[in-house]
């Protein structure tokens, strides 16, 4: 079933911060392989003009994807998240994400299309800091395949 | 942000230099657990094939963090990256046997903006075929 137009431009309540540790950015940096001494060294960070560490440019995805679930999970909506595969990902930076940070995302639905019996939804999740701060806006893009028999 | 490379000493067409990521199923375990991303396409073979899958596939956040390293490690902070964008072409399947799979990603820079900044388009292959497209990346250079 087509998801519902009117959704789009929706816009939902910024979610409780979520606060970014070193030790949290060290594991994600290890778990992709990535030795860049930005991530677990705070002077190699401040050589570079951080005040402390910083996380890889993807490590952002798991705080805004988070919060999207309440798109995704959206009872009103309807999507059937068991279909869903990840279209695009797309982010653009104010400044890198780093340790210390505590991030709320404020995601709204920012289209809906079907093609061919695919639900297609893009979400942007606008990330900001403690102080208001934009740092991140994430743009994800979820398909939901089209039900056999359908 | 410091980046290591000058924007005076790039110009369309400079190529990064190329990397090649191994992906095995334990890679795939520990990304699981530092990402947060537990669906059992990931992890479980029996899972994936009954959802129509080959066999267990790769996070696509997965290959997208490799596929970047190729960037912040050419311009050495990795704060100098602006944008970054894919799309997720084809997924990356990934054996369970001691090699899994390989994705090799290239890179080079395709315009010179404002401010500094350049855009990098990225190509990132598995077993022969393109698994991200339109992976771009704007970097902010020195």
């Amino acid at each position: 079933m087509a998801l519902d137009q009117s959704f789009v431009g929706r816009t939902y309540p910024p979610t409780e911060p979520y606060e970014v540790g070193r030790e949290k950015i060290r594991e994600f940096a290890e778990a992709v392989g990535d030795t860049n001494p930005a991530y677990t060294d705070p002077e190699a960070a401040k050589a570079f003009g951080h005040p402390d560490v910083i996380a890889p440019p993807t490590f952002v995805f798991a705080i805004s994807f988070k919060a999207a679930g309440q798109v995704v999970e959206d009872p009103q909506l309807g999507l059937d998240y068991s279909r869903v595969v990840h279209g695009d990902q797309k982010f653009a930076y104010t400044r890198p994400v780093r340790a210390g940070d505590r991030l709320s995302v404020t995601s709204t639905i920012e289209a809906i299309k079907s093609l061919a019996g695919n639900d297609i939804l893009d979400i942007r999740g606008e990330v900001h800091d403690e102080a208001g701060e934009h740092v991140v806006t994430a743009w994800t893009k979820l398909v939901a395949r089209a039900a056999e028999g359908a | 942000m410091t980046a290591k490379i000058a924007y005076d000493d790039v110009e369309v067409g400079t190529e990064l230099p190329a990397q090649t990521f191994p992906v095995t199923r334990a890679d795939l375990v520990r990304y699981a657990g530092a990402s947060g991303d537990f669906n059992p396409i990931h992890w479980n073979e029996k899972f994936a094939k009954e959802v129509g899958l080959p066999d267990v596939i790769a996070h696509g956040m997965f290959t997208m963090a490799e596929a970047i390293r190729v960037v912040t490690d050419w311009a050495g902070d990795p704060g100098a990256v602006v944008e970054y964008g894919v799309r997720f072409t084809k997924p990356v399947v990934v054996p369970n046997d001691d090699e899994g799979a390989t994705v090799e990603v290239g890179a080079k820079v395709a315009a010179k903006l404002d401010d500094n900044t350049v855009r990098v388009d990225l190509t990132a292959m598995c077993a022969g075929q393109k698994v991200l497209g339109m992976s771009r990346a704007v970097v902010r250079l020195a």
